[in-house]
Protein backbone atom coordinates (compact mmCIF):
# COMPACT_ATOMS: atom_id res chain seq x y z
CA UNK A 1 0.00 0.00 0.00
CA UNK A 2 1.23 3.46 -0.89
CA UNK A 3 -1.09 6.22 0.20
CA UNK A 4 -1.29 9.38 -1.83
CA UNK A 5 -3.25 12.58 -2.22
CA UNK A 6 -4.66 14.40 -5.17
CA UNK A 7 -6.30 17.82 -5.24
CA UNK A 8 -8.41 18.82 -8.20
CA UNK A 9 -7.84 22.55 -8.33
CA UNK A 10 -10.66 22.91 -10.84
CA UNK A 11 -13.05 21.90 -8.06
CA UNK A 12 -11.49 23.70 -5.10
CA UNK A 13 -13.40 26.88 -4.23
CA UNK A 14 -11.09 28.12 -1.47
CA UNK A 15 -13.55 27.68 1.38
CA UNK A 16 -10.71 26.70 3.74
CA UNK A 17 -12.88 23.98 5.26
CA UNK A 18 -9.95 21.55 4.95
CA UNK A 19 -7.64 24.03 6.69
CA UNK A 20 -10.00 24.44 9.64
CA UNK A 21 -10.75 20.69 9.86
CA UNK A 22 -7.02 19.96 9.97
CA UNK A 23 -6.47 22.56 12.68
CA UNK A 24 -9.22 21.11 14.83
CA UNK A 25 -8.44 17.43 14.23
CA UNK A 26 -4.72 17.78 14.95
CA UNK A 27 -4.93 20.62 17.51
CA UNK A 28 -2.46 22.65 15.48
CA UNK A 29 -1.31 25.67 17.55
CA UNK A 30 -1.82 29.29 16.59
CA UNK A 31 0.55 30.60 13.89
CA UNK A 32 1.13 27.04 12.66
CA UNK A 33 -0.47 25.17 9.78
CA UNK A 34 -0.26 21.60 8.56
CA UNK A 35 -2.47 22.48 5.65
CA UNK A 36 -3.19 25.87 4.18
CA UNK A 37 -5.02 27.21 1.17
CA UNK A 38 -3.13 29.87 -0.76
CA UNK A 39 -5.03 32.36 -2.91
CA UNK A 40 -3.33 33.66 -6.03
CA UNK A 41 -5.00 36.25 -8.24
CA UNK A 42 -4.13 36.13 -11.92
CA UNK A 43 -4.57 38.69 -14.67
CA UNK A 44 -5.42 42.38 -14.94
CA UNK A 45 -8.86 43.83 -14.23
CA UNK A 46 -11.38 43.10 -15.70
CA UNK A 47 -9.75 39.88 -16.98
CA UNK A 48 -8.90 38.35 -13.61
CA UNK A 49 -9.22 34.99 -11.98
CA UNK A 50 -8.69 33.83 -8.43
CA UNK A 51 -7.01 30.45 -7.89
CA UNK A 52 -6.96 28.36 -4.72
CA UNK A 53 -4.21 25.90 -3.84
CA UNK A 54 -4.28 23.65 -0.77
CA UNK A 55 -0.69 23.04 0.34
CA UNK A 56 0.37 20.24 2.67
CA UNK A 57 3.18 17.73 3.15
CA UNK A 58 3.88 15.84 -0.07
CA UNK A 59 4.93 12.59 1.68
CA UNK A 60 7.75 12.25 -0.81
CA UNK A 61 9.12 8.86 -1.75
CA UNK A 62 12.65 10.29 -1.38
CA UNK A 63 11.86 12.67 1.46
CA UNK A 64 14.70 15.12 2.21
CA UNK A 65 13.29 15.62 5.71
CA UNK A 66 13.56 11.91 6.49
CA UNK A 67 17.11 11.83 5.12
CA UNK A 68 18.39 14.81 7.11
CA UNK A 69 16.66 13.97 10.42
CA UNK A 70 19.55 13.00 12.74
CA UNK A 71 17.46 10.81 15.07
CA UNK A 72 14.91 9.21 12.70
CA UNK A 73 12.11 11.23 14.29
CA UNK A 74 10.85 11.56 10.73
CA UNK A 75 10.29 8.07 9.41
CA UNK A 76 8.25 6.12 6.88
CA UNK A 77 5.24 4.09 7.80
CA UNK A 78 4.55 0.92 5.82
CA UNK A 79 1.76 2.69 3.94
CA UNK A 80 4.19 5.34 2.62
CA UNK A 81 3.25 8.10 5.06
CA UNK A 82 6.17 10.20 6.31
CA UNK A 83 5.36 10.27 10.01
CA UNK A 84 6.99 12.14 12.89
CA UNK A 85 7.83 10.95 16.38
CA UNK A 86 7.64 14.11 18.48
CA UNK A 87 9.10 12.39 21.52
CA UNK A 88 12.30 11.67 19.64
CA UNK A 89 12.66 15.00 17.78
CA UNK A 90 15.52 17.17 19.11
CA UNK A 91 14.30 20.34 17.38
CA UNK A 92 17.35 20.90 15.17
CA UNK A 93 15.09 22.23 12.36
CA UNK A 94 17.13 20.33 9.77
CA UNK A 95 13.87 19.03 8.30
CA UNK A 96 12.56 22.58 7.90
CA UNK A 97 15.72 23.48 6.01
CA UNK A 98 15.42 20.38 3.83
CA UNK A 99 11.74 20.38 2.89
CA UNK A 100 11.45 22.17 -0.47
CA UNK A 101 7.73 22.71 0.11
CA UNK A 102 7.89 24.56 3.45
CA UNK A 103 5.53 21.93 4.85
CA UNK A 104 7.19 21.49 8.26
CA UNK A 105 6.81 23.85 11.20
CA UNK A 106 8.23 24.08 14.69
CA UNK A 107 5.41 23.49 17.16
CA UNK A 108 5.68 26.38 19.62
CA UNK A 109 4.09 24.32 22.39
CA UNK A 110 6.23 21.20 22.20
CA UNK A 111 9.33 22.76 20.62
CA UNK A 112 9.47 19.91 18.13
CA UNK A 113 8.97 19.72 14.39
CA UNK A 114 5.53 18.82 13.12
CA UNK A 115 3.67 18.47 9.85
CA UNK A 116 0.79 16.83 8.03
CA UNK A 117 0.76 13.08 8.57
CA UNK A 118 -2.21 12.43 6.26
CA UNK A 119 -4.03 12.00 9.61
CA UNK A 120 -2.15 8.75 10.23
CA UNK A 121 -4.08 8.22 13.47
CA UNK A 122 -7.40 8.32 11.59
CA UNK A 123 -6.12 6.03 8.84
CA UNK A 124 -5.09 3.52 11.50
CA UNK A 125 -8.76 3.46 12.45
CA UNK A 126 -9.77 3.12 8.79
CA UNK A 127 -11.07 6.68 8.57
CA UNK A 128 -10.30 9.26 5.91
CA UNK A 129 -8.10 12.29 6.72
CA UNK A 130 -10.08 15.16 8.30
CA UNK A 131 -9.51 17.47 5.30
CA UNK A 132 -10.99 14.90 2.90
CA UNK A 133 -14.11 14.54 5.00
CA UNK A 134 -14.53 18.32 5.33
CA UNK A 135 -14.20 19.17 1.63
CA UNK A 136 -17.69 20.10 0.33
CA UNK A 137 -16.81 19.55 -3.34
CA UNK A 138 -14.66 16.41 -3.02
CA UNK A 139 -11.63 18.21 -4.40
CA UNK A 140 -9.40 16.26 -1.98
CA UNK A 141 -8.96 12.70 -3.17
CA UNK A 142 -7.08 10.24 -1.01
CA UNK A 143 -6.25 6.58 -1.42
CA UNK A 144 -3.90 3.77 -2.33
CA UNK A 145 -1.72 4.59 -5.33
CA UNK A 146 -0.71 0.95 -5.74
CA UNK A 147 -4.31 -0.18 -6.12
CA UNK A 148 -5.39 0.44 -9.75
CA UNK A 149 -9.05 0.26 -8.73
CA UNK A 150 -8.81 3.00 -6.09
CA UNK A 151 -10.50 6.34 -6.75
CA UNK A 152 -7.18 8.22 -6.73
CA UNK A 153 -5.55 5.80 -9.19
CA UNK A 154 -8.48 6.07 -11.56
CA UNK A 155 -8.48 9.86 -11.25
CA UNK A 156 -4.77 10.02 -12.08
CA UNK A 157 -5.18 7.69 -15.04
CA UNK A 158 -8.13 9.69 -16.35
CA UNK A 159 -6.25 12.99 -16.24
CA UNK A 160 -2.65 12.10 -16.97
CA UNK A 161 -3.07 11.69 -20.73
CA UNK A 162 -3.03 15.42 -21.38
CA UNK A 163 -0.34 16.09 -18.77
CA UNK A 164 -2.96 17.29 -16.36
CA UNK A 165 -1.50 15.61 -13.27
CA UNK A 166 1.31 17.58 -11.71
CA UNK A 167 3.47 17.62 -8.62
CA UNK A 168 5.22 20.56 -6.98
CA UNK A 169 8.92 21.08 -7.80
CA UNK A 170 9.54 17.81 -9.67
CA UNK A 171 13.11 19.00 -10.33
CA UNK A 172 13.94 18.41 -6.67
CA UNK A 173 13.74 14.67 -7.30
CA UNK A 174 11.75 14.02 -4.14
CA UNK A 175 9.03 12.04 -5.94
CA UNK A 176 6.03 13.54 -4.12
CA UNK A 177 2.99 11.40 -3.44
CA UNK A 178 0.74 14.45 -3.56
CA UNK A 179 -0.68 15.35 -6.96
CA UNK A 180 -2.61 18.23 -8.47
CA UNK A 181 -5.04 18.31 -11.34
CA UNK A 182 -5.74 21.66 -12.98
CA UNK A 183 -2.68 23.30 -11.49
CA UNK A 184 -0.45 25.69 -13.38
CA UNK A 185 2.77 27.57 -12.74
CA UNK A 186 1.12 30.27 -10.66
CA UNK A 187 -0.36 27.78 -8.23
CA UNK A 188 2.48 25.30 -7.91
CA UNK A 189 5.61 27.43 -8.36
CA UNK A 190 6.06 29.93 -5.51
CA UNK A 191 8.32 32.07 -7.69
CA UNK A 192 5.64 32.52 -10.33
CA UNK A 193 3.48 34.81 -8.20
CA UNK A 194 4.48 38.06 -6.54
CA UNK A 195 4.19 38.56 -2.81
CA UNK A 196 3.87 42.27 -2.41
CA UNK A 197 2.83 44.28 0.60
CA UNK A 198 -0.23 46.39 -0.17
CA UNK A 199 -1.64 43.98 -2.74
CA UNK A 200 -3.28 41.71 -0.23
CA UNK A 201 -7.03 41.66 -0.10
CA UNK A 202 -7.85 39.98 3.18
CA UNK A 203 -4.85 40.24 5.43
CA UNK A 204 -1.36 41.61 5.63
CA UNK A 205 0.99 38.88 4.49
CA UNK A 206 3.73 38.90 7.06
CA UNK A 207 6.69 36.84 8.05
CA UNK A 208 7.12 35.21 11.42
CA UNK A 209 10.22 36.39 13.25
CA UNK A 210 13.29 34.25 13.57
CA UNK A 211 12.23 30.91 15.01
CA UNK A 212 15.51 29.06 15.27
CA UNK A 213 16.99 28.56 18.72
CA UNK A 214 15.93 30.46 21.79
CA UNK B 1 10.94 31.84 -17.48
CA UNK B 2 9.18 32.86 -14.34
CA UNK B 3 9.64 36.59 -14.72
CA UNK B 4 7.79 36.38 -18.02
CA UNK B 5 5.07 34.29 -16.41
CA UNK B 6 4.67 36.84 -13.65
CA UNK B 7 4.56 39.70 -16.12
CA UNK B 8 2.17 37.88 -18.43
CA UNK B 9 -0.26 36.67 -15.78
CA UNK B 10 0.28 39.41 -13.21
CA UNK B 11 -0.08 36.72 -10.57
CA UNK B 12 -0.18 38.00 -7.01
CA UNK B 13 -0.58 36.10 -3.77
CA UNK B 14 -3.63 37.65 -2.16
CA UNK B 15 -4.14 35.42 0.84
CA UNK B 16 -1.72 33.20 2.66
CA UNK B 17 -0.54 32.42 6.15
CA UNK B 18 2.51 34.12 7.68
CA UNK B 19 5.61 32.29 6.53
CA UNK B 20 8.50 31.39 8.85
CA UNK B 21 11.54 33.18 7.57
CA UNK B 22 14.92 32.66 9.21
CA UNK B 23 15.11 29.19 10.71
CA UNK B 24 18.86 28.90 11.19
CA UNK B 25 20.14 32.26 12.45
CA UNK B 26 23.21 33.78 14.10
CA UNK B 27 23.82 30.77 16.33
CA UNK B 28 24.44 28.58 13.31
CA UNK B 29 26.73 31.27 11.85
CA UNK B 30 28.65 31.27 15.11
CA UNK B 31 28.73 27.48 14.98
CA UNK B 32 30.34 27.47 11.52
CA UNK B 33 32.69 30.35 12.32
CA UNK B 34 33.96 28.84 15.59
CA UNK B 35 34.36 25.41 13.98
CA UNK B 36 36.47 26.96 11.22
CA UNK B 37 38.86 28.31 13.84
CA UNK B 38 38.77 25.09 15.89
CA UNK B 39 39.84 22.92 12.96
CA UNK B 40 41.82 25.57 11.09
CA UNK B 41 44.42 25.97 13.85
CA UNK B 42 44.98 22.20 13.71
CA UNK B 43 45.62 22.22 9.94
CA UNK B 44 47.89 25.25 10.00
CA UNK B 45 49.48 24.27 13.34
CA UNK B 46 50.35 20.82 11.97
CA UNK B 47 51.96 22.51 8.95
CA UNK B 48 54.03 24.80 11.21
CA UNK B 49 55.15 21.84 13.31
CA UNK B 50 56.20 19.95 10.18
CA UNK B 51 58.02 22.89 8.60
CA UNK B 52 59.28 25.10 11.46
CA UNK B 53 59.40 22.78 14.48
CA UNK B 54 62.76 24.16 15.64
CA UNK B 55 61.58 27.77 15.52
CA UNK B 56 57.99 27.70 16.72
CA UNK B 57 57.46 24.10 17.83
CA UNK B 58 57.00 24.64 21.57
CA UNK B 59 54.74 27.65 21.20
CA UNK B 60 52.52 25.96 18.57
CA UNK B 61 52.34 22.71 20.53
CA UNK B 62 50.94 24.55 23.53
CA UNK B 63 48.59 27.07 21.91
CA UNK B 64 47.24 25.01 19.00
CA UNK B 65 45.19 22.54 21.10
CA UNK B 66 44.16 25.18 23.66
CA UNK B 67 42.76 27.56 21.02
CA UNK B 68 41.17 24.68 19.12
CA UNK B 69 39.55 23.35 22.30
CA UNK B 70 38.12 26.77 23.22
CA UNK B 71 36.57 27.33 19.79
CA UNK B 72 35.32 23.75 19.48
CA UNK B 73 33.48 24.26 22.74
CA UNK B 74 31.96 27.51 21.47
CA UNK B 75 30.89 25.58 18.36
CA UNK B 76 29.38 22.74 20.41
CA UNK B 77 27.72 25.08 22.91
CA UNK B 78 25.88 27.06 20.26
CA UNK B 79 24.99 23.90 18.34
CA UNK B 80 23.31 22.73 21.51
CA UNK B 81 21.67 26.07 22.28
CA UNK B 82 20.17 26.26 18.80
CA UNK B 83 18.25 23.05 19.35
CA UNK B 84 14.66 23.52 20.42
CA UNK B 85 15.05 20.46 22.64
CA UNK B 86 18.70 20.68 23.78
CA UNK B 87 18.22 18.13 26.57
CA UNK B 88 17.44 15.52 23.91
CA UNK B 89 20.85 15.89 22.27
CA UNK B 90 21.73 12.40 23.49
CA UNK B 91 19.18 11.01 20.99
CA UNK B 92 21.83 11.54 18.30
CA UNK B 93 24.00 8.96 20.04
CA UNK B 94 21.18 6.65 21.15
CA UNK B 95 19.14 6.74 17.91
CA UNK B 96 21.64 7.70 15.19
CA UNK B 97 20.33 8.04 11.65
CA UNK B 98 23.37 7.55 9.44
CA UNK B 99 21.95 9.12 6.26
CA UNK B 100 21.94 12.43 8.10
CA UNK B 101 25.05 14.58 7.86
CA UNK B 102 24.01 16.08 11.20
CA UNK B 103 24.44 12.67 12.85
CA UNK B 104 27.76 11.89 11.17
CA UNK B 105 29.03 15.37 11.99
CA UNK B 106 27.99 15.17 15.63
CA UNK B 107 29.83 11.88 16.09
CA UNK B 108 32.94 13.12 14.28
CA UNK B 109 32.97 16.42 16.17
CA UNK B 110 32.61 14.64 19.52
CA UNK B 111 35.49 12.30 18.72
CA UNK B 112 37.61 15.17 17.45
CA UNK B 113 36.92 17.26 20.56
CA UNK B 114 37.91 14.32 22.76
CA UNK B 115 41.25 14.03 20.95
CA UNK B 116 41.83 17.78 21.21
CA UNK B 117 40.90 17.64 24.91
CA UNK B 118 43.72 15.15 25.61
CA UNK B 119 46.13 17.26 23.55
CA UNK B 120 45.05 20.30 25.59
CA UNK B 121 45.79 18.43 28.81
CA UNK B 122 49.28 17.66 27.49
CA UNK B 123 49.76 21.36 26.64
CA UNK B 124 48.50 22.43 30.07
CA UNK B 125 50.83 19.92 31.73
CA UNK B 126 53.74 21.57 29.95
CA UNK B 127 52.65 24.94 31.33
CA UNK B 128 52.16 23.39 34.76
CA UNK B 129 55.70 21.95 34.73
CA UNK B 130 57.06 25.37 33.78
CA UNK B 131 55.24 27.19 36.57
CA UNK B 132 54.92 24.39 39.13
CA UNK B 133 56.20 26.49 42.02
CA UNK B 134 53.46 29.07 41.54
CA UNK B 135 50.58 26.65 41.04
CA UNK B 136 48.10 25.46 43.68
CA UNK B 137 48.39 21.81 44.75
CA UNK B 138 45.32 20.76 42.72
CA UNK B 139 46.90 21.91 39.47
CA UNK B 140 50.16 20.21 40.29
CA UNK B 141 48.39 16.83 40.12
CA UNK B 142 48.38 17.24 36.34
CA UNK B 143 52.18 16.97 36.38
CA UNK B 144 51.93 13.52 37.95
CA UNK B 145 50.04 12.20 34.89
CA UNK B 146 53.18 11.16 33.06
CA UNK B 147 51.39 9.42 30.21
CA UNK B 148 50.43 12.91 28.98
CA UNK B 149 53.72 13.31 27.11
CA UNK B 150 55.09 14.41 23.75
CA UNK B 151 54.97 10.90 22.34
CA UNK B 152 51.21 10.68 22.91
CA UNK B 153 50.81 14.24 21.61
CA UNK B 154 52.49 13.42 18.30
CA UNK B 155 50.32 10.35 17.81
CA UNK B 156 47.14 12.29 18.62
CA UNK B 157 48.13 15.12 16.28
CA UNK B 158 48.02 12.73 13.33
CA UNK B 159 44.56 11.53 14.38
CA UNK B 160 43.45 15.14 14.93
CA UNK B 161 44.53 16.26 11.45
CA UNK B 162 42.68 13.35 9.83
CA UNK B 163 39.52 13.94 11.91
CA UNK B 164 39.68 17.70 11.31
CA UNK B 165 38.95 17.11 7.61
CA UNK B 166 35.43 15.61 8.02
CA UNK B 167 34.70 17.90 10.97
CA UNK B 168 35.52 20.92 8.80
CA UNK B 169 33.52 19.69 5.86
CA UNK B 170 30.44 18.01 7.28
CA UNK B 171 28.48 21.28 7.55
CA UNK B 172 28.75 21.55 3.77
CA UNK B 173 27.06 18.17 3.51
CA UNK B 174 24.27 19.34 5.82
CA UNK B 175 23.83 22.34 3.54
CA UNK B 176 23.76 19.96 0.59
CA UNK B 177 21.07 17.87 2.28
CA UNK B 178 19.03 21.05 2.78
CA UNK B 179 17.21 20.35 -0.48
CA UNK B 180 15.05 23.44 -0.08
CA UNK B 181 18.04 25.81 -0.32
CA UNK B 182 19.23 25.68 -3.89
CA UNK B 183 22.05 28.16 -3.30
CA UNK B 184 24.04 25.71 -1.19
CA UNK B 185 25.70 23.15 -3.42
CA UNK B 186 27.84 20.59 -1.62
CA UNK B 187 30.96 20.70 -3.85
CA UNK B 188 31.35 24.48 -3.59
CA UNK B 189 30.50 24.52 0.13
CA UNK B 190 33.03 21.73 0.85
CA UNK B 191 35.78 23.87 -0.64
CA UNK B 192 34.48 27.01 1.10
CA UNK B 193 34.55 25.24 4.49
CA UNK B 194 38.12 24.07 3.99
CA UNK B 195 39.23 27.52 2.81
CA UNK B 196 37.51 29.14 5.80
CA UNK B 197 39.45 26.82 8.13
CA UNK B 198 42.77 27.65 6.44
CA UNK B 199 41.92 31.36 6.44
CA UNK B 200 41.10 31.50 10.15
CA UNK B 201 43.84 29.04 11.14
CA UNK B 202 46.54 31.15 9.50
CA UNK B 203 44.93 34.35 10.84
CA UNK B 204 45.02 33.05 14.42
CA UNK B 205 48.73 32.20 14.20
CA UNK B 206 49.51 35.56 12.60
CA UNK B 207 47.82 37.22 15.59
CA UNK B 208 49.49 35.15 18.31
CA UNK B 209 52.87 34.73 16.60
CA UNK B 210 54.10 38.29 17.05
CA UNK B 211 57.71 37.33 17.79
CA UNK B 212 58.07 34.70 15.09
CA UNK B 213 60.51 35.05 12.18
CA UNK B 214 59.54 36.64 8.86
CA UNK B 215 59.79 33.27 7.08
CA UNK B 216 57.12 31.73 9.30
CA UNK B 217 54.86 34.74 8.93
CA UNK B 218 55.42 34.78 5.17
CA UNK B 219 54.14 31.20 4.92
CA UNK B 220 51.12 32.07 7.07
CA UNK B 221 50.47 35.15 4.96
CA UNK B 222 50.56 33.08 1.76
CA UNK B 223 48.07 30.57 3.25
CA UNK B 224 45.81 33.43 4.34
CA UNK B 225 46.08 35.31 1.05
CA UNK B 226 45.53 32.21 -1.10
CA UNK B 227 42.54 31.08 0.98
CA UNK B 228 41.00 34.56 0.81
CA UNK B 229 41.55 34.73 -2.93
CA UNK B 230 40.01 31.33 -3.67
CA UNK B 231 37.02 31.97 -1.37
CA UNK B 232 36.47 35.33 -3.00
CA UNK B 233 36.58 33.78 -6.47
CA UNK B 234 33.94 31.19 -5.52
CA UNK B 235 31.65 33.85 -4.02
CA UNK B 236 32.08 36.05 -7.10
CA UNK B 237 31.33 33.04 -9.29
CA UNK B 238 28.02 32.61 -7.48
CA UNK B 239 27.36 36.36 -7.45
CA UNK B 240 27.85 36.94 -11.17
CA UNK B 241 27.03 33.55 -12.69
CA UNK B 242 24.79 31.83 -10.11
CA UNK B 243 21.59 33.16 -11.64
CA UNK B 244 22.30 31.16 -14.80
CA UNK B 245 21.85 27.83 -12.99
CA UNK B 246 18.33 27.97 -11.64
CA UNK B 247 15.53 30.43 -11.04
CA UNK B 248 15.72 29.80 -7.28
CA UNK B 249 19.41 30.71 -7.21
CA UNK B 250 18.66 33.83 -9.26
CA UNK B 251 15.95 34.83 -6.79
CA UNK B 252 18.27 34.23 -3.82
CA UNK B 253 21.27 36.04 -5.33
CA UNK B 254 18.95 39.03 -5.88
CA UNK B 255 18.99 39.54 -2.09
CA UNK B 256 22.69 40.45 -2.24
CA UNK B 257 22.65 42.28 -5.56
CA UNK B 258 22.16 46.02 -5.80
CA UNK B 259 18.95 47.13 -4.00
CA UNK B 260 18.79 43.76 -2.22
CA UNK B 261 18.40 43.84 1.59
CA UNK B 262 21.75 42.10 2.14
CA UNK B 263 23.74 43.95 -0.55
CA UNK B 264 25.76 46.10 1.85
CA UNK B 265 26.33 43.31 4.35
CA UNK B 266 27.47 40.94 1.61
CA UNK B 267 30.04 43.37 0.25
CA UNK B 268 31.14 44.40 3.75
CA UNK B 269 31.92 40.74 4.40
CA UNK B 270 33.77 40.33 1.10
CA UNK B 271 35.92 43.42 1.71
CA UNK B 272 36.68 42.70 5.35
CA UNK B 273 37.26 38.94 5.02
CA UNK B 274 38.94 38.72 1.65
CA UNK B 275 39.74 41.87 -0.33
CA UNK B 276 41.48 43.96 2.36
CA UNK B 277 43.39 40.98 3.84
CA UNK B 278 44.54 40.06 0.31
CA UNK B 279 45.80 43.62 -0.22
CA UNK B 280 47.52 43.64 3.17
CA UNK B 281 49.22 40.32 2.41
CA UNK B 282 50.38 41.68 -0.95
CA UNK B 283 51.87 44.86 0.56
CA UNK B 284 53.38 42.89 3.41
CA UNK B 285 55.13 40.43 1.09
CA UNK B 286 56.32 43.23 -1.17
CA UNK B 287 57.84 45.24 1.65
CA UNK B 288 58.96 42.19 3.67
CA UNK B 289 57.14 43.72 6.61
CA UNK B 290 54.95 41.64 8.90
CA UNK B 291 53.23 44.42 10.83
CA UNK B 292 50.30 44.57 8.38
CA UNK B 293 49.63 40.87 8.78
CA UNK B 294 48.30 41.26 12.31
CA UNK B 295 45.55 43.50 10.96
CA UNK B 296 44.93 41.12 8.05
CA UNK B 297 44.41 38.26 10.50
CA UNK B 298 41.89 40.17 12.61
CA UNK B 299 39.95 41.38 9.57
CA UNK B 300 39.83 37.90 8.04
CA UNK B 301 38.36 36.41 11.22
CA UNK B 302 35.79 39.19 11.69
CA UNK B 303 34.86 39.33 8.01
CA UNK B 304 34.38 35.59 7.75
CA UNK B 305 31.58 35.76 10.32
CA UNK B 306 29.76 38.40 8.24
CA UNK B 307 30.29 36.48 4.99
CA UNK B 308 29.07 33.20 6.47
CA UNK B 309 26.05 34.90 8.02
CA UNK B 310 24.86 36.45 4.76
CA UNK B 311 25.26 33.15 2.92
CA UNK B 312 23.32 31.34 5.64
CA UNK B 313 20.43 33.79 5.76
CA UNK B 314 19.66 34.65 2.14
CA UNK B 315 18.33 31.27 0.96
CA UNK B 316 15.94 31.28 3.90
CA UNK B 317 14.27 34.48 2.73
CA UNK B 318 12.78 32.78 -0.31
CA UNK B 319 9.15 31.58 0.01
CA UNK B 320 9.08 27.83 -0.55
CA UNK B 321 5.39 27.38 -1.31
Amino acid sequence: MKLGFLVDLNLCMGCKGCEVACKVENQVPLHSWRLRVKYVDVGVYPETKRTYTPLRCNHCEDAPCERICPVSALHYLENGIVNIDKERCIGCAGCMMACPYGAIYMDPETNTADKCTYCAHRIASEMMPACVVACPVEANIFGDLEDPTSHISKYIMAHQKDGGVKVRKPEKNTHPKHFYVGGGEVQLNPLAAKREEGYNLFNKITHLDHIGGH
Amino acid sequence: MVEHTVAATNAIVTLDVPIPQVIWGWMITLNMWAKSIGTGVIFVGAYLLARYKDQVGESVKIWMPIISFIFLNIFLLFTLLDLHQPLRMWHIFAHPHWTSAITVGAWMATLFTAVIFVMTLIALRKIAIKYQDKLPRMCRKLIELKFLNDELYDKLLKVAVILAIPVTMYTATIMGEATARELWQTPAELIQMMLAALLTGSAVFLIIGGGWSYEVKRDLAIILGASAFLSFVIYMGEYYFGHMKAEEVAAIIAYVKEHGPYHIMFWAGQWIAFIIPMALVYFSLKSRSSSLLYLAGILAIVGLYITKHVWLIIPQLLPLS
